[in-house]
């Protein structure tokens, strides 16, 4: 017993030690993305400004038609299928990235992505060693959660870049924030490595602690597109209507993706993890059915869940409704994702109900 | 906007008709007709918009959250009434609110209510809408092929009979509901999204429903067992008990457990030291009147489970064994009296009490109380605390004061029996003059003075208390949550979408083949979609040699200034 109890001390010692050289090496990627973001801006592009003066000058709402890129060769053989915006959206084209089209910017991100790829296999080590020290799904209290939340949305993030989607804008972005969900973590919400009270003790936690880490994760990255949307629709706004944004707004913004694309990036995250949000708080009510002897009983917990499930499903119905489509919407999806940051924050730490044992 | 530009959009319109059974949005200003029947109209469609159904959902997160913030007496009637106690002031403001009672308040459930209005007066038009949808067939291609958000053409030596008949095979092949109509092929796929889309708002019907007969029907009661006792489910064996409003007494089921055994487990060191690991309340049970016995194990997340009835381990804590001696030396008294534990480390409080057939030494009839204070590991002698150190039995303490006298519980009114009413009852002295107070270990007896008898301290049980309870038509709530999640992921991942393909013989004798998809939201996959129907079409009909060397190889009969130029990759889709 006290041989075991040293080998777990150990592997505790090594997770804290695997995490804080993570959270050097996010530091290392940081800096990274500052470079491409600065040689980036040496370029000149403005490419929005082209492509809107070029709509209004052809009359606009026509909508532009572009030929689908098929796949090298095979499109000689095949007809080319020729797409169109409807009707009324603004169609132009997406920013070059953070790198500008610079060979150095473009050097220096993928240096911050060959460092974000090392900090994350780090990471999840970290993670990994800290489940095996206290041999349990690493999920006892919010110091874990924390470090596995940051992890997943790190993955996903990668996951998408391994597809060849364009995601490389998220890219400061979450380091940044992944250190502060580490900093916090290690410092204000630490916890020694220990196991779990007997309530805890199921089979479902692993099932609904799980889809609660992944889909808070990747809600985050679907809530970043809507952030930049926003960000980036006024500033194409501000142009469409004549307007000349600031010269760092426009150095900023000018090489994100469109508005569109950005609108369309979040819609589909989110659209994507509402069914598996959906599965996470009914797993929950089977387990609290288990635990707790009712399967809902309006704890905080319980009620911040539902409240933003129901904020995410008016999203989703905004999006469905006429006038509602765009920054009305992206509001919304806004103040859900706010909601679900108050469930994992706010809840644990000024609201008492049965979900608090967790020793924060 | 140039006049061609709304005709398009008007037979674009037509194509893109019924590509959902979502409702239109009316314009909120317009006046309704008046009359009563005007406005009842106006209302009803108001109720059964989208507009109305998004603010009512907005308001019905909005609703929720002062529920999670101040204390619910459906959740925790103390810590309602501390809040009261503390929060003078908006007390009052609070309880007209309806604050405390969120859940089931008139304005939460009036939002709610009106949602689900809202929703069925939705659903069944579009159920209605889209089974005629089922039995129609997709329309015909709009005569601009072009407009439409993927579009794709060539030409062929291929007669367009032949291309229309090779178009509605690939097409069916794929599962497409194709027809031709006059020179081109109708078809339309993704009808799951729509099934998706109305089982997953009938599946919300389904689990509200379910939810509040649970709640109408539920009953909940506490029991606590001590380790070698039993419970036998009627009304009377609980300690407390709530019900449904529609909750009958025969409700219950007829079974009844005791419990032979519970064994808790606790840290032993590290910072977590006390944290508690394991608790097993080791029971037989039988069930109906008569039924087998049988052996469970109830653990904190396993209830036991009889015909839908849950036994739930709640709590637990300790019940020493005392016995008492008369002024006779006649035991009168031997029980397990649970003890109420008051920290983690299971220091515990409460009474003993001797009613019946003692009697002092000069044969009189008299009443015995005693304030019992219980530690499962003492500190130690002079430690001076009576606080205990571990939740294991280590080393059991039992701390006692006794009283004489009329334990009043014959006064009729309801006691706590976890508390001594010492109103009529006078202090054991001790040869000082004070208190009679003593620490006991176990198997150790106080004297009580003036020959008054005898307190043992035995032997130490456990007791486990046990939540029973019943919540019918939760099997109905979970096969609607199951039913939401799949109506969701057809609604969500599955894209509704209409092809045209169109085949005309040109002025030059070469058949002309136009290919146009559209879907409900843009996506990337249409376009792909098309090209891999167009290769597959196109391996049928290969492209005619051109027999003009005009440079401009632009074959569409329809050509009309607004063809797209062909622009350089960047911005195409990915
Ligand atoms: C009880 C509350 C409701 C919830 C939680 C809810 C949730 C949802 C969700 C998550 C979607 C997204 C699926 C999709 O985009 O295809 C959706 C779609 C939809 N909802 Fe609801 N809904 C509710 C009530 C209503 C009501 C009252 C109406 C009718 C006025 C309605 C009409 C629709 C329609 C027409 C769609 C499909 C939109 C489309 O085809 O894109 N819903 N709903």
């Amino acid at each position: 017993m006290n041989l075991a109890a040293a080998t777990n001390e150990n592997l505790a010692n090594i997770s804290n030690t695997l995490i804080y050289s993570s959270m050097a090496v996010y530091t290392l990627a940081f800096f990274a993305h500052i470079a491409e973001w600065v040689f980036g801006s040496r370029s000149k592009v403005g490419r929005t400004a082209a492509a809107l003066k070029e709509d209004s000058a052809t009359g606009g709402s026509a909508g532009k038609a572009q030929v689908a890129q098929g796949g090298g060769t095979a499109l000689l053989e095949r007809p080319k299928v020729v797409t169109r915006s409807a009707a009324g959206t603004r169609d132009v084209p997406d920013g070059p990235g953070a790198a500008g089209g610079t060979f150095k910017g473009d050097l220096w991100g993928r240096i911050a992505i060959s460092l974000t790829v090392v900090a994350f296999a780090v990471q999840a080590g970290g993670v990994v060693a800290r489940a095996l020290s206290v041999q349990r799904a690493p999920w006892g209290n919010m110091y874990e959660f924390s470090i596995t939340f940051s992890t997943v949305a790190v993955g996903a993030y990668l996951t998408l870049l391994a597809l060849r989607k364009n995601v490389r804008w998220i890219g400061l972005l979450l380091v940044t924030t992944v250190l502060l969900d580490l900093g916090i973590a290690t410092t204000t919400l630490y916890t020694d490595s220990d196991q779990l009270v007997p309530a805890l003790h199921s089979y479902w936690l692993w099932i609904h602690v799980s889809t609660a880490i992944i889909c808070g994760a990747v809600f985050y990255l679907g809530a970043v597109g809507t952030l930049l949307y926003l960000f980036r629709d006024s500033y194409e706004s501000k142009l469409a209507n004549g307007g000349t944004p600031g010269k760092f707004a426009t150095s900023v913004l000018e090489r994100l993706p469109a508005a569109k694309t950005l609108d369309t990036f979040s819609y589909r995250i989110n659209a994507a993890v509402f069914p598996l949000w959906t599965f996470t708080i009914i797993a929950g009510a089977i387990w609290a059915g288990d635990a707790w002897g009712r399967y809902w009983g309006w704890d905080p917990k319980e009620v911040w869940s539902f409240i933003t499930w129901v904020a995410y499903a008016c999203y989703l119905h905004a999006r469905a409704t006429a006038g509602w489509k765009g920054r009305k919407a992206a509001y919304l999806a806004l103040i859900a994702f706010g909601c679900w940051l108050f469930n994992y924050y706010g809840v644990n730490i000024f609201v008492t109900g049965k979900h608090s044992y967790a020793g924060v | 906007m140039s006049n061609t530009n709304t005709t398009d959009e008007r037979d674009l319109g037509r194509a893109g008709e019924q590509l959902s059974t979502a409702p239109r949005e009316e314009s909120a200003t317009s006046v309704p007709a008046m009359g009563v029947i005007g406005w009842a109209r106006w209302f009803w469609r108001q109720l059964t918009s989208m507009r109305v159904a998004l603010i009512l959902l907005f308001l019905l997160s909005l609703g929720a959250i002062p529920g999670s913030l101040i204390p619910q007496n459906s959740v925790d009637e103390l810590k309602v009434q501390t809040f009261k106690e503390t929060h003078t002031t908006v007390t009052p403001i609070y309880e007209k609110l309806q604050f405390f009672d969120v859940y089931s308040s008139v304005w939460f459930s009036a939002i709610y209510i009106l949602l689900f209005i809202s929703l069925i007066g939705c659903i069944v038009p579009r159920t209605g809408q889209f089974v005629g949808q089922l039995r129609g067939r997709p329309p015909g291609a709009p005569k601009k092929l072009t407009r439409l958000p993927a579009y794709t053409t060539w030409r062929t030596d291929a007669g367009p009979d032949q291309v229309r008949e090779a178009a509605l095979g690939i097409l069916r092949r794929r599962r497409f509901r194709s027809h031709t109509v006059g020179d081109a092929v109708s078809a339309e796929k993704g009808y799951l999204r729509e099934t998706g889309n109305l089982l997953f708002h009938i599946a919300l019907i389904v689990m509200l429903v379910a939810f509040a007969g649970g709640q109408l029907f539920k009953s909940e009661g506490g029991k606590l067992v001590v380790e070698g006792d039993g419970f036998a489910n009627t009304i009377t064996q609980y300690d407390d008990f709530k019900s449904g409003s529609l909750f009958d007494n025969d409700d219950l089921a007829p079974f009844s457990f005791d419990l032979q055994d519970f064994v808790g487990t606790y840290e032993r060191g590290g910072p977590q030291r006390g944290t508690p690991r394991t608790y097993e309340a080791r029971v037989t049970y039988s069930e109906g009147a008569d039924g087998e016995t049988k052996k469970k194990v109830i653990e904190v997340n396993k209830p036991l489970d009889v015909d839908g009835t849950k036994v739930y381990l709640n709590a637990h804590g300790y019940a020493p064994v005392v016995s008492v001696k008369d002024g006779r030396g006649k035991e009168v008294y031997r029980t397990a009296v649970p003890l109420l534990p008051i920290d983690n480390n299971v220091t515990s409080t409460g009474a003993i009490k001797v009613m019946d057939g003692y009697k002092d030494r000069n044969g009189k009839k008299s009443q015995l109380g005693f304030q019992a204070f219980f530690v499962p590991t003492f500190a130690g002698d002079g430690q001076g605390t009576m606080f205990s150190q571990y939740p294991g039995l280590d080393y059991p303490v039992l701390a006692l004061n006794g009283y004489h006298g009329s334990l009043g519980v014959d006064s009729g009114l309801p006691q706590n029996v976890y508390q001594l009413d010492t109103s009529k009852m006078k202090e054991f002295k001790d040869s000082n003059g004070d208190q009679l107070k003593k620490r006991l270990r176990p198997g150790e007896t106080m004297k009580l003075p003036d020959g008054a008898g005898s307190i043992t301290f035995e032997s130490v049980e456990e007791w486990a208390s046990f939540q029973i309870s019943r919540q019918p038509a939760s099997g109905w709530a979970l096969t609607g949550a199951i039913a939401a999640i799949a109506g969701l992921a057809g609604s969500l991942f599955i894209q509704r979408r209409r092809v045209w393909v169109r085949a005309v013989r040109g002025t030059d004798g070469v058949t002309v083949v136009e290919m146009a998809g559209l879907g409900r939201s843009e996506s990337a996959k249409l376009p792909e979609e098309l090209g891999d129907l167009a290769a597959a079409l196109h391996t049928v009909a290969p492209t005619a040699p051109d027999p003009d060397p005009d440079p401009d190889p632009d074959p569409a009969p329809e050509t009309e200034p607004g063809q797209p130029a062909e622009e350089s990759a960047e911005g195409a889709e990915k």
